[in-house]
């Protein structure tokens, strides 16, 4: 978690330096929701994400280096620069892919749940409180629901279509609910509670392994920045904004390991080598070379 | 296979996916009311969920975006997905996952992955369908890097082009002319084929002549053919190109034919603006300018499809037409 949070700082600092092109989505404040959900995975489980999706990748297991200098479109990136970060492809890792467009996680996961079904393995699709408004999300739950597909549909409900409160556009304002008449199984989660989110997700996926078809978890959930780059977020309340930084799971998941034991000299160790960690990430993809348009030698189909 | 095989269109399209299931167990088939009984609204696939199982046929709900958002994230992860969106109208319904997903999946990837999967659809007119169930869809994808688009004209090429479809690793959009699938053929002489499969990008000269080239693909093949045969009546001869597939586009078969016939006529069942007709002359004219007399489209008025008959009729262009427009504006030429 630690991991996101300091690679999202970095991101946003390496923007305002111009290091970062177009713009850029950040997770900050969700980050225990992959964290958790991808601990109940195995490697070789697949997961596709949204373009807010950084925390996607690292907690599937991309290496922070290479998403790092995707992020600065540099050739050593996870997708040679090619994608940036709205758009990260992670094969090796399950990781089907980012997906620019709302809700095409969940058809992205579907998919991968018919393969999934024949290997014995799960695919979950992350998407937010927005997604759950587009056709994808209904078609798509409806077509696993019918063939009992593998599938975990996790919302990341931070309560912010880009701008619009979830309220204001969310007939019924209650996205478990809507796995209701699809007979699918759900639950509403405190997102920023790691633990919780790990149990539902474990819950979901031996469903899903089992046979037993879909599950949608419900993660509640807030995002410290705006949606985007562009935008300072100054349509949230600040006593709304200042309850859930009261909350934030990176601190919420801290008190709790101190509960269960870990020393604080312990905690300071970790936070150290994560640290150190992606210094060395941001320091390796600075100097990493741009993609060279004169020998790039893309092809425009497979062969 | 038995020699001298002569299928319906439809029948062929059935061998092919049956061919390359029991060759590929990797190959899943699915769409809408394509395992029932009667093997989807134009009976193409009947029994084939009997022969490989519910696992690897099935039916779906009536649920666009989600069989072809289903079938990019199985083709990303390993499956190679035939799916039947009805009619190819609906592909409107498609677009987000084959246009932003499926299409740029190789190249964003760093080619991490392909994506193989095959969109079959029935289209074209004719059938007194209407404007929504009429159309060609070819165009709505051409301009998109990262889509192959394969539209075969008679049994034989929609068998070998249907199985090189499967086996291409690249998404294909394969357009069936709802107007050749009772038209029977022989189907087992494959031209230009390997194993059965025609490779995808490839243009064959269905009919060779000297006097102009008539370019178009699907049904409009068999038009230009009927439409060659009256003109050789009166001394014009035709060259009669099949493209195979609209994209990749196979310029070097055209320009080839262009340069000994010097005049070409596209022929194209949909509007001239923003069609793969107008884009294949402009290309002709930047690569073979020197080469070309004339060169001029063939196509349908800048209008939806009409339903009544008449209007129907006239407002797509078949062999008559095309052999009046070679009649006026090469026949003298010809001649001399």
């Amino acid at each position: 978690m630690l991991l996101i949070r300091l690679f999202e700082t970095e991101m946003q600092r390496l923007f305002l330096r111009g290091e970062v092109h177009g713009t850029t989505h950040l997770c900050a404040g969700q980050e225990a929701v992959p964290v958790g959900v991808c601990s109940a995975l195995e490697p070789d489980d697949y997961l596709a994400g949204t373009y807010r999706g950084h925390g996607h990748a690292l907690a599937k297991g991309t290496d922070p280096d290479a998403l790092l200098a995707e992020m600065l479109g540099r050739a050593t990136g996870v997708c040679g620069g090619r994608a940036g970060s709205m758009n990260v492809i992670d094969v090796d890792h399950g990781l089907v892919g980012c997906f620019g467009i709302v809700g095409g996680s969940v058809a992205a996961a579907t998919g991968a749940a018919l393969t999934a079904k024949q290997q014995g393995r799960v695919a979950v699709a992350m998407f937010g409180d927005g997604a759950t408004n587009q056709g994808y999300f209904h078609e798509c739950l409806n077509f696993a629901k019918v063939l009992s597909l593998p599938a975990v549909y996790v919302c990341e409900n931070n309560f912010y279509g880009e701008f619009t409160p979830m309220l204001k556009v969310t007939a019924g304002g209650d996205i478990a609910a809507r796995a209701v008449p699809f007979g699918i199984p759900a639950v509403t989660i405190d997102g920023n509670d790691l633990w919780a989110v790990r149990e539902a997700a474990l819950e979901a996926v031996e469903r899903a392994r089992s046979g037993e078809g879909p599950t949608l978890l419900e993660c509640q959930t807030y995002r410290h920045h705006g949606h985007s780059k562009a935008d300072p977020a100054k349509y949230r309340p600040p006593e709304e904004v200042e309850q859930w930084l009261a909350r934030d799971p990176l601190n919420v998941t801290r008190r709790r390991l101190a509960d269960l034991g870990i020393s604080e000299q312990e905690l300071a160790d970790a936070d150290a080598a994560i640290k150190a960690r992606i210094e060395r990430a941001v320091e390796h993809a600075l100097a990493a070379p741009y993609p060279d348009p004169a020998a790039e030698s893309a092809s425009e189909f497979a062969p | 296979m038995t020699a001298d095989t002569t299928l319906e269109f439809r029948a062929a399209i059935r061998e092919a996916i049956i061919e390359e299931m029991e060759r590929d167990e990797s190959v899943v088939f699915f769409g809408e009311d394509v395992a029932a009984e009667q093997g989807g609204v134009f009976a193409v696939t009947p029994g084939i969920q009997e022969l490989f199982g519910a696992e690897r046929v099935f039916d779906t709900p009536i649920s666009e975006l989600a069989i072809t958002g289903a079938a990019f994230g199985a083709a990303a992860t390993g499956l190679r997905p035939v799916i039947e969106i009805m009619f190819g109208d609906f592909m409107g319904l498609s677009m987000d996952s084959l246009v932003n997903q499926s299409a740029k999946y190789w190249y964003l990837s760093n080619e991490q992955r392909s994506v193989p999967l095959v969109v079959r659809s029935a289209v074209g007119g004719g059938g007194r369908f209407g404007a929504i169930h009429s159309q060609t869809h070819a165009t709505w994808f051409q301009g998109v890097p990262g889509l192959k688009i394969a539209f075969p004209s008679s049994p034989a090429e929609a068998k070998g082009l249907l199985k090189g479809a499967i086996r291409d690793d690249n998404p294909v959009i394969f357009l069936e002319h709802k107007r050749l699938y009772s038209v029977k053929g022989p189907v087992d002489d494959v031209p230009d084929s390997a194993d059965g499969a025609i490779p995808l990008g490839r243009a064959r000269i269905a009919r060779a002549g000297k006097d102009v080239t008539i370019a178009s693909a699907g049904k409009g093949v068999s038009d230009a053919l009927a439409a060659a045969a009256v003109l050789a009546g009166e001394n014009i001869e035709a060259e009669v190109i099949d493209l195979r597939t609209l994209r990749p586009l196979d310029l070097d078969t055209v320009l080839g034919s262009v340069s000994h016939t010097n005049r070409l006529l596209a022929v194209e069942e949909g509007p001239a603006t923003g069609g793969w007709a107008a884009g294949l002359l402009g290309l002709i004219a930047e690569h073979g300018l020197h080469d070309l007399d004339d060169a001029w489209l063939l196509t349908t008025g800048e209008l939806p499809i009409p339903y009544s008959p008449t209007l129907e009729d006239a407002f797509i262009p078949g062999a008559d037409a095309i052999t009046a427009a070679v009649r006026e504006r090469a026949g003298v030429a010809a001649a001399r």
